[in-house]
C-alpha cells in the first residue's frame, strides 16, 4: 500500500515535509479543536449538501479533513498534461460520434455502445456546438497506486460537482493556518471562477452579438449541490436561474426580470439532459424550458455541457479512451486507465464471475458510488445476488481489480491514520483549455474503506500543488 | 445596469416580509404575556387580540380558551401555520437560500444562524423560556435589518427586500388597530366607561412603542393620542405613516432607476399624502374602525399592484 506522505518506507517524502512538521508542531489535541472550528465555519456559511426525505438534518456537511494532500510541481506537471490530453480527446470523440462517426467506422469503439447508449442524443447529430466543445467542464477522477502510477478511474463530462469544496477548503485552510502558506509555497486555485466565466464567454452562440449574458441553471434549493450552484454564480457575477425563470420566444431564450424579458446567451446548466426541455426529452416532465433545445440547435443559445455529452463518460466507453487518444491525437496516453473487464465480452465476463470476490464491479451507467460491488468486502450472499445480475445483463457491467488507492494521513477518532484518497481535477474547455493546479481530494474517512463518495461516508481535503 | 430576476425580487420581498412578521408576532406575544400577568381578567381577551391581530384566530378551536400554551403552539411552533414564527423564519431562510447570490455573507449568516432552534424545542420548553425565546426572535429580525443596513448594495434588490418589510409592518400595525380599535374609541362612545390605561398601553406594548410614546406625549395616555401616534406619527418607525413613507421612497427609487411608473406608485403616493394630511380628529369623526379597514384594503391592493408592475 502506498502512502503519499511516507511513500513505501518510514520517512517523509519531500512534498510533505511542511505538513509533517506542522502536524508534529500542532499536536493532536490542537488539530481536533481546529477541526471542530472548521466544521462550525462551514455550517455557519451554509456550505452543505442537501439530503431531503431521509429524516435527520436535511442539510449536511461534507466532513472536512484538515490535513492537506500534496503534489509536487513535477508530479502535477505530468498529471496536468494527462488531464488536458484526456479532456481534449473526450471532446473530439463527442464531435465525432455526433458527426461522421469515424472511430465507429474504424471498428475501434463498437457502434452499438454509442448508438444504443441511453446518454446518446440522436437529435444532436449534425449539430455544431460553438468551438466544437461538448463538455466544457471535464472532471477526471484519478487514483494513485504508487510513486509513479496514476490511473484514471472515470471521466465526468456532464456536470461534475465538487469544485466549490476545492475553493472553500483552500479558503478555510488559508484563514485558519496562514503560516502554512507562507512564502507562496502552494499554487493558488482561486482563479477558477474567472476561468469558468471566460470559458463560458468563449462559447457564446452565433446569435449573440457583444458581451454574452451568462447564467447558471439550477434545479433549485432542494438539489444536493444547490450551494455549489449559487456559489459559482456568485463568484462569476452571473444570475442563478431556475427553469421557471426562462422561456423561449422568437428563437432566443429569455429570462423574466423585474424590467421585463432579457436575452440569455450561455447557460451553464446543472440539470440533466432529461430535464432540459419537455418538448425534446421527457414529455412527462414538468421541469425544463419548453423549446430550449430547438433554440440551441439553431445557434440561439449555448448549453454547457451540450446535450448528449454523457455518452463520453459512460463506464463502458471509458475503457476505450486510451484507444481514442491514439486514434484522434496520434499520441500515447499520458494517464493510464485502470485495467477494466468489459462484461459485454464473454471472456471478460467469465473472468469477472470467477473472480467476483477479488474485483470491483460497477454499473456502466451508475454514478456516485451507488450500485457497485466491492468483491473483497461484500458478503457471500451479496456476491451471489450480484453475479446473478451480471449474468442477466452482462453489458450493463464492467469490473476492475480492487485498487490499493494511495493513502494520506487523516484525522480519525483514534488519532492520525492513513486513509484512502482520490483526486478530481476540473479541466475547463472553451476556445482555450484552463486547469487550476489541484482539484478536489476525496477521502474515505472510515478506516480501510475505499469508497470516497460523500453519499457513502467520504470527506474532502485541501489539495496542494507546490510551487516549483 | 444588471437586470433583476423576477423570482429573485419576489423572494427578497417575501424574505423581508417574513422576517418582519416573525418580529412583530414576537412583540404581540410579549404584550399578551405581560397583560396575562396583570391583575384582572384580561388574559383570555388579550390572547384573543394577539391571535386576531396575527390573523390566526381561525386556527384556535375554542376562542374562549385561548391561553399562553395554545398561543405558543400555534403562533410560535406550528409548522402548519404559515404565519407562525417558526414558519416565518424557515420561509425567510428558504427564500434567502433561493437568492443566496443577492445576499451578503452577513445577511445569510443572520438568516442561517440557529435556524433549527425552534424545531428542536417543544412547547413546554418554549413556555418555560418564553421571554428569552421572544428576545431571540426579535434579535433575528434586528440582525437581518442591521446587516441589510450596513452591507447591502442600494440597488433594486434592496428596494424589493425593504418593500416587503414595510408593507408587512404597515399591515401588522393596521391589523392590531383593527382588533383593538374599540379600546381607542373616545371615552364618551363607551357605555359605562370601564377601561383603564392598562388596556390603552397594551396597544403600545404590542408594538414596542411605550417608551417612544412617553418621550413625545409624557404619559398623556388618551386614546386619541395613542391612535394618532400609531397611525400618523412621522417619527415613530412602526407608525403606518412612517411605513408608507418608506414604501413610497422605495417605489420612487425603483421608478427612477427603471425609468417607468405604474399604478402602485399612484396608490402609494396618494395614500401617503392622505396620511400626512389627515388629523386624528378627522379620522375619529369618520370612524376609526372604518378608516383602519379601508387602509387594510388599500395596502392589500398596493401589494397586488407591485406584484403586477414588476412581474413578481
Amino acid at each position: 500500500m502506498y502512502d503519499e506522505m511516507s511513500g513505501s518506507g518510514d520517512g517523509t517524502r519531500p512534498p510533505y515535509a511542511r505538513i509533517a512538521e506542522w502536524i508534529e508542531h500542532t499536536g493532536l489535541d490542537q488539530l481536533r479543536q481546529r477541526s471542530a472550528e472548521a466544521e462550525a465555519i462551514f455550517r455557519r456559511i451554509g456550505i452543505t449538501f442537501a439530503v431531503y426525505g431521509e429524516g435527520g438534518d436535511p442539510e449536511r456537511l461534507i466532513p472536512f479533513d484538515l490535513i492537506p494532500r500534496v503534489f509536487s510541481a513535477v508530479e502535477w506537471a505530468r498529471l496536468e498534461r494527462g488531464i488536458r490530453q484526456r479532456a481534449r480527446v473526450l471532446n473530439a470523440f463527442l464531435y465525432d460520434v455526433y458527426h461522421r462517426g469515424e472511430i465507429l467506422k474504424a471498428g475501434i469503439v463498437p457502434a452499438n455502445l454509442v448508438y444504443q447508449n441511453a446518454a446518446f442524443v440522436p437529435a444532436m447529430i449534425g449539430v455544431e456546438p460553438p468551438g466544437r466543445v461538448y463538455s466544457h467542464i471535464v472532471g477526471i477522477d484519478i487514483v494513485r497506486t504508487g510513486e509513479e502510477s496514476f490511473q484514471v478511474l472515470e471521466d465526468n463530462c456532464r456536470t461534475p460537482s465538487g469544485v466549490s469544496y476545492m475553493l472553500e477548503n483552500r479558503e478555510i485552510m488559508m484563514r485558519m493556518f496562514p503560516g502554512l502558506f507562507a512564502g507562496g509555497a502552494v499554487q493558488p486555485v482561486d482563479d477558477y471562477p474567472d476561468d469558468l466565466r471566460r470559458t463560458l464567454q468563449e462559447v457564446a452562440p452565433p446569435a449573440c452579438k457583444g458581451d454574452p449574458t451568462i447564467v447558471v441553471l439550477t434545479p433549485g434549493i432542494y438539489n444536493s449541490a444547490y450551494y455549489e450552484h449559487s456559489f459559482l454564480a456568485d463568484l462569476m457575477g452571473v444570475d442563478l436561474v431556475e427553469a421557471g425563470d426562462l422561456f423561449v420566444d422568437e428563437g432566443r431564450v429569455w429570462m423574466r426580470t423585474t424590467r421585463g424579458p432579457q436575452i440569455v446567451d450561455v447557460i451553464y446548466r446543472r440539470i440533466d439532459d432529461d430535464y432540459l426541455d419537455p418538448l425534446a426529452f421527457r414529455p412527462d416532465s414538468m421541469l425544463g424550458v419548453p423549446g430550449i433545445f430547438e433554440v440551441y440547435r439553431a445557434g440561439g443559445v449555448t448549453l454547457c455541457s451540450a446535450p448528449g455529452a454523457g455518452v463520453a463518460d459512460d463506464k463502458a466507453v471509458y475503457t476505450y479512451v486510451p484507444e481514442m487518444i491514439r486514434f484522434y491525437l496520434g499520441e500515447t496516453p499520458i494517464l493510464e486507465n485502470v485495467p477494466t473487464w468489459r462484461c459485454a465480452q464473454p471472456d471478460d465476463c467469465a473472468h469477472v464471475l470467477s473472480h467476483i470476490d477479488e474485483v470491483v464491479v460497477k454499473e456502466v451507467h451508475g454514478s456516485g458510488g451507488y450500485g457497485m460491488l466491492i468483491g473483497p468486502k461484500a458478503s457471500e450472499k451479496e456476491r451471489v445476488a450480484y453475479a446473478e445480475r451480471i449474468r442477466k445483463h452482462p453489458a450493463e457491467f464492467i469490473a476492475q481489480p480492487t485498487l490499493q488507492l494511495s493513502t494520506v494521513p487523516s484525522l480519525g477518532p483514534k488519532g492520525i491514520g492513513k486513509r484512502h484518497v482520490d483526486l478530481r481535477p476540473y479541466c475547463l474547455v472553451g476556445k482555450q483549455m484552463r486547469l487550476v493546479p489541484g482539484g478536489l481530494t476525496r477521502v474515505a474517512l472510515r478506516e480501510g474503506s475505499l469508497v470516497v463518495n460523500s453519499s457513502q461516508g467520504g470527506g474532502v481535503k485541501d489539495t496542494w500543488v507546490l510551487s516549483s | 445596469m444588471r437586470m433583476l430576476l423576477s423570482r429573485t425580487a419576489g423572494n427578497l420581498f417575501w424574505l423581508g416580509r417574513y422576517v418582519e412578521r416573525a418580529g412583530s408576532t414576537a412583540r404581540l406575544i410579549e404584550m399578551g404575556h405581560r397583560m396575562a400577568m396583570l391583575p384582572g381578567a384580561y388574559s383570555t381577551e388579550e390572547w384573543n387580540s394577539v391571535a386576531a391581530a396575527s390573523g390566526c384566530l381561525h386556527l384556535f378551536d375554542d376562542e374562549a380558551k385561548i391561553n399562553d400554551a395554545a398561543i405558543i403552539r400555534t403562533l410560535i411552533l406550528d409548522r402548519e401555520n404559515p404565519s407562525s414564527i417558526r414558519s416565518c423564519l424557515e420561509a425567510a431562510r428558504t427564500n434567502g437560500r433561493a437568492v443566496r447570490t443577492s445576499l451578503t455573507m452577513e445577511m445569510w449568516e443572520a438568516l442561517n444562524d440557529g435556524w433549527r432552534k425552534l424545531e428542536l424545542m417543544d412547547a413546554a420548553q418554549v413556555q418555560r423560556e418564553l421571554p428569552g425565546v421572544l428576545d431571540w426572535v426579535k434579535q433575528r429580525s434586528s440582525m437581518l435589518r442591521g446587516t441589510v443596513d450596513s452591507g447591502m448594495l442600494r440597488n433594486d434588490s434592496y428596494d424589493f427586500l425593504r418593500l416587503g418589510a414595510h408593507i408587512e409592518r404597515a399591515d401588522m400595525m393596521l391589523r392590531l388597530l383593527d382588533v383593538k380599535y374599540f379600546v381607542l374609541l373616545p371615552e364618551t362612545d363607551v357605555i359605562g366607561g370601564g377601561r383603564d390605561h392598562h388596556q390603552w398601553t397594551s396597544v403600545l406594548h404590542a408594538t414596542s412603542a411605550i417608551r417612544a410614546f412617553h418621550h413625545i406625549y409624557r404619559g398623556d395616555y388618551s386614546p386619541g393620542k395613542i391612535a394618532e401616534f400609531l397611525l400618523l406619527s412621522p417619527a415613530f418607525p412602526r407608525s403606518v405613516l412612517y411605513s408608507y413613507d418608506l414604501i413610497l421612497t422605495h417605489l420612487d427609487r425603483l421608478a427612477n432607476s427603471y425609468g417607468d411608473r405604474h399604478d402602485c406608485h399612484e396608490t402609494a403616493a396618494r395614500t401617503t399624502e392622505e396620511l400626512r394630511r389627515l388629523g386624528i380628529n378627522e379620522i375619529f369623526r369618520t370612524g376609526l374602525h372604518e378608516f383602519v379597514q379601508d387602509m387594510i384594503r388599500t395596502t392589500r391592493k398596493l401589494t397586488a399592484e407591485i406584484f403586477r408592475a414588476y412581474h413578481l
